[in-house]
Parts: structure tokens; C-alpha cells; sequence
């Protein structure tokens, strides 16, 4: 771990990077930023933004969970809830008749209601309150080993999902019968997204988790023009959000995660009038 | 209500019996499908009762109906998408099971998102390769794709955002995937639906070549009656079962069509 510090020392020597809590934060945010860059882009194409805000709700009844299990780091049980969580979501959607985003919506106020009612119990939401809007200051090195691993299974898992899951977002019967197995992969998607969602939320924040996965995909879809560049700009603009947004709230004193969210809305705004018609 | 224009079938069994057997050399692995008793039922609703035919190559079998007559249920019955009863065999010209067939599927409509940025070759070559296409396309693929497009003359719409095609060049580039690899078994599910005159004759003049120059068995899903007159060789007139199967002049004359299509105010 020194070693990766020296080399950012000697490649960034900027003040802001004197800091240890601040290496930390610039390594987090460029092992965050590529995985919501690459997942976004299908949640997007399979019309998940509401999903992915529902399941960063649920990340409070993780919590809630943990506290009334007594378990040390919440972590596991956040984990734990976001999997099933999104995988009931999932199952419920496929199996009634009505709307997904009543479905995802009576799941996403249940999730939050869930959470608030046992984490307020005696006035101690303020303990808890840093998970709204996250903080990204506070990463330590076990957390960036966790992050890292992360990105790298999420990488492996992408590069079997991406084929099957763009064929199914144009049509499921389609894929059907190509030989993909179209709800395997949607769950399989959503408990990628789960676990993304789950290992970023204290760095991040719950208020502020899906605008991460879904802004830089709209940005990247003002410029692609394939499949291929959608991706990459989708990962380019995640990162160029995530480090300009850092070191802006660095220098402004402000919430780390509301700053790239920010700067990743300009890209998507300057991006705009590219779009082709 | 379209008006009928019923040309002479192509193939030479007026009363609507089969042949046994396939041509000579005829490029086909798959001779039949028989289609025995077989019912779909979604909780208490039965969606398809006792439905028995045969799909033969070489041939286009029309389903015809009324909405909610089966139709589609039957084709996802095929496509092995839902649970059925009864029997559905594949049976090569010598009456043995036929090994590994293909079957090709061009679905009714898409509904997707058409701001997407995935062009036809992305789209194509995701369905044809596991190699993820953010990684690019290989070359290989690259020509692959462009040879089945060029077979349903859509070649020059490779680099087109699928989400801008027209509907007839929509339904052309799905031909064109539906039919790699060769399939044995083609399944258009009312493959032209919103597609202009031109698109219209131009998808049927293909499916039709691809019948006779290879043989294929074809099963079309259509509300065009003027369309499966002229290209079908067989017309199965369903409601909720089979209510009439045979050649196209023998079913547009039955009292069963008369039934399901005017007396009972059926919409076409």
C-alpha cells in the first residue's frame, strides 16, 4: 500500500494529495466510478433507474437489520438485504400483473420506512445519518481491498452479461430463442447491481447511489454512436466526474459524492447537443 | 376486411395432405413437425386445447385466427418458452427423430428502447458471439454479420443505430438474424405488422426464396389474409384449437372460416 502512495506522490503532486485520507479517497473513487460507469449503461438500456434507487433505499433496512442483530459491521447484513431485496423486486415483477414501478415503488417505501423505524428508535438517527449522503473521507485501506475485489469480479461477471443482456433489453422472447436465458440474466444483473450498490453506499451515500450509476450512462449516450463507445465514454465520464468532483470538494469543503454527481450532470448537460436526432 | 386473392399453391397436394417424403437431396435435416395433442393452460385459463398439425419443410403453414385464437401462444409452445402437454416431435425424412434442430424466430414487435446507441452490428454480432462487443467486433464476425445481412438485402444498414431503423428494415435485419445459422424451423410471429407495401413485398419475396431454395419449414403468424393466400401452402385456422387446416382455398371456403371470421364478428 506505501507503494501505490509513493507513486501517486510522485505522479500527483498536488497539495490536496498530502493527505493519506485523501489518497485513500482518489483510489476508492477510481475503483467505484468504472463499476457504476460499466453497470450503468444497461441500466439504462433496460429502464432500471427507478430500481437501482429502490435498492439503494434498502441499504438503510440493511443497516436496521444489522443493528437489531447485533452484528459488529453492518456490512454483511446490508449486503445480505440488498441481494434478496433485489432479487424479490425481480421475481415480484416477473410473476404480477401490475406496473413495475408500483411494484418497485411499494417495495422501495417499505425498505425506507423499514429502515428509519428501527434506526430512529430513541432519537438515534444522527448516528446513522452519514449514510444519506455518504463520505468518502472516511475509506481505509480494508475498504479499498474490498472495493478492488469487487471491480474485479464485477469485471469477469460484465463480460459474460453484456451480450446476453443488451439482446435481451431489445426483446426477451428474441434472446429467448437464441438460447439466453433471459430472467437468469436479469437477476443475475440485479444482484451485480446489488452488490455494487451495497459495497459503494457508505462512500457514496443512499441519497445520491443512483445518480452515479445512471448520469454518466445518459451523458455517454449523448456521444456513442455503438455499443462499444457507450461503454467507454459511460466509464470515462464516471471517472472524469469522480476525480474532478473529488478534488472540487476538497478545495470547496463540501460533500464529496454531491460534487461528482454534480460534475457528471454538467458532462450530461455540455453533452446534450451532440445527441444525434 | 382485406380482400382475398388466392393464387395457385406451389406444391401438389390440393386436399392439403402432405408429402411422406422429402425431395432428393433436398437440404434439409428437418422433414416434419408433429404437433400431437397438445395443450397450454395458465392457471385455471386453458390458452390452447388438443391442438394437433403437422409442419413440413419446404412449406409455409399460416396460423390464422382471431385475437386471443392461440396463435402466438402455440408459437411460444414451439419455441419450448412455456410449459405445454401433449406431444411436439421433429422427425427427419426417415421418420426418425431429427437431431439438433434449429429453430429461427422473428418476433411480432419491439418495444425497446430506441434512444439506445447499439447499432444492427452490435446487435448481431451480441446474438452470434459470446465475446463481449465493448471489446469490439473481430473481423471474423465483422463479415459473418455482413454476409446475413446482405442475404435479407440489408447490408448497408450495419452501422445504423438499431432504434432508427423503419419498421421494414427492423423486420429484415431480425430475417436476417433469425436465419443465422440456418435455422430448420422459421418462425414469423406477424413478422411485417406497420410495414409499408414495398417492405411488405420485399420480406415475403425473401421468406419465399428461402423456402424453396432451402427448404425450409416455415410457420407465419399473420392477420394479412391477402399475404397468406398468396405465399402459404398451408392454412391452420385456429380458435383456441384447430378448427381447420388445409390448403389456403380449402380453408378460406369453409364454413369454420366463414364462422370465425363474419358471423361471430371477428376482427381481423
Amino acid at each position: 500500500m506505501n507503494a501505490i502512495y509513493a507513486v501517486m506522490e510522485a505522479l500527483l503532486p498536488f497539495e490536496f494529495l498530502r493527505y493519506t485520507f485523501m489518497k485513500n479517497a482518489l483510489l476508492a473513487i477510481l475503483l467505484i466510478t468504472p463499476l457504476f460507469g460499466m453497470l450503468g449503461t444497461m441500466a439504462v438500456d433496460n429502464k432500471m433507474a427507478f430500481f437501482s434507487d429502490a435498492l439503494g433505499h434498502s441499504a438503510l433496512t440493511g443497516i436496521a437489520l444489522g443493528v437489531v442483530l447485533g452484528l459488529q459491521s453492518q456490512m454483511v447484513s446490508m449486503l445480505l438485504f440488498g441481494l434478496v431485496w433485489a432479487v424479490l423486486i425481480t421475481f415480484v415483477k416477473h410473476n404480477s400483473r401490475m406496473s413495475a414501478d408500483t411494484i418497485i415503488s411499494v417495495f422501495s417505501s417499505t425498505s425506507i420506512a423499514l429502515g428509519l423505524v428501527v434506526l430512529s428508535r430513541g432519537g438515534a438517527f444522527a448516528k446513522y445519518s452519514s449514510v444519506l449522503v455518504g463520505d468518502v473521507l472516511s475509506v481505509t485501506q480494508g475498504d479499498l481491498l474490498a472495493l478492488g475485489l469487487t471491480l474485479l469480479a464485477a469485471c469477469g461477471i460484465w463480460a459474460l452479461l453484456f451480450n446476453p443482456l443488451m439482446i435481451t433489453s431489445v426483446n426477451a422472447p428474441l434472446a429467448k430463442s437464441r438460447g439466453v436465458r433471459a430472467h437468469g440474466v436479469e437477476y443475475a444483473f440485479t444482484a451485480l447491481v446489488a452488490v455494487a450498490v451495497m459495497m459503494s453506499i457508505r462512500w457514496v451515500g443512499v441519497m445520491l447511489i443512483n445518480s452515479l450509476l445512471i448520469v454518466p450512462a445518459a451523458a455517454s449516450r449523448n456521444v456513442a454512436r455503438s455499443a462499444a463507445s457507450y461503454l467507454w465514454f459511460s466509464v470515462l465520464f464516471s471517472l472524469v466526474s469522480g476525480v474532478t468532483g473529488l478534488v472540487l470538494s476538497y478545495y470547496l469543503n463540501t460533500s464529496a459524492g454531491a460534487a461528482i454527481v454534480l460534475v457528471a450532470a454538467l458532462l450530461y448537460f455540455a453533452t446534450l447537443p451532440l445527441r444525434r436526432k | 376486411m382485406t380482400q382475398i386473392t388466392p393464387k395457385t399453391p406451389r406444391h401438389q397436394h390440393p386436399d392439403g395432405a402432405h408429402p411422406t417424403v422429402c425431395p432428393e437431396n433436398a437440404p434439409c435435416r428437418l422433414c416434419r413437425i408433429e404437433v400431437d395433442h397438445l395443450s397450454v393452460e395458465m392457471g385455471k385459463q386453458v390458452l390452447l386445447k388438443d391442438v394437433s398439425l403437422h409442419i413440413h419443410c419446404g412449406e409455409l403453414t399460416a396460423l390464422i385466427g382471431t385475437n386471443g385464437a392461440g396463435k402466438t401462444t402455440l408459437l411460444r409452445a414451439l419455441l419450448g418458452q412455456i410449459e405445454y402437454t401433449g406431444t411436439v416431435r421433429h422427425l427427419s425424412s426417415d421418420g426418425r427423430p431429427a437431431a439438433e434442430v434449429r429453430t429461427g424466430y422473428v418476433p411480432q414487435q419491439l418495444e425497446f428502447d430506441r434512444s439506445s446507441p447499439v447499432t444492427v452490428m452490435d446487435f448481431m454480432a451480441a446474438s452470434l458471439t459470446p465475446r463481449p462487443v465493448f471489446l469490439g467486433v473481430s473481423r471474423r464476425m465483422r463479415e459473418r454479420v455482413m454476409a446475413a445481412l446482405t442475404r435479407t438485402h440489408c447490408e448497408t444498414l450495419a452501422s445504423r443505430p438499431l432504434g432508427a431503423l423503419s419498421g421494414g428494415e427492423l423486420q429484415r435485419v431480425l430475417l436476417a438474424l433469425a436465419l443465422t445459422p440456418q435455422p430448420d424451423l422459421l418462425i414469423l410471429d406477424e413478422p411485417v405488422s406497420g410495414v409499408d407495401q414495398n417492405g411488405l413485398e420485399s420480406f415475403y419475396q425473401t421468406v419465399d426464396e428461402l423456402r424453396r431454395k432451402n427448404h425450409m419449414a416455415i410457420l407465419l403468424v399473420s392477420h394479412d389474409l391477402d399475404v397468406v393466400a398468396r405465399y402459404a401452402d398451408r392454412v391452420v385456422l385456429m380458435q383456441g384449437t384447430v378448427v381447420r387446416q388445409g390448403s389456403p382455398e380449402a380453408v378460406f371456403a369453409s364454413p369454420e372460416f366463414e364462422q370465425v371470421f363474419y358471423t361471430k364478428g371477428g376482427r381481423l
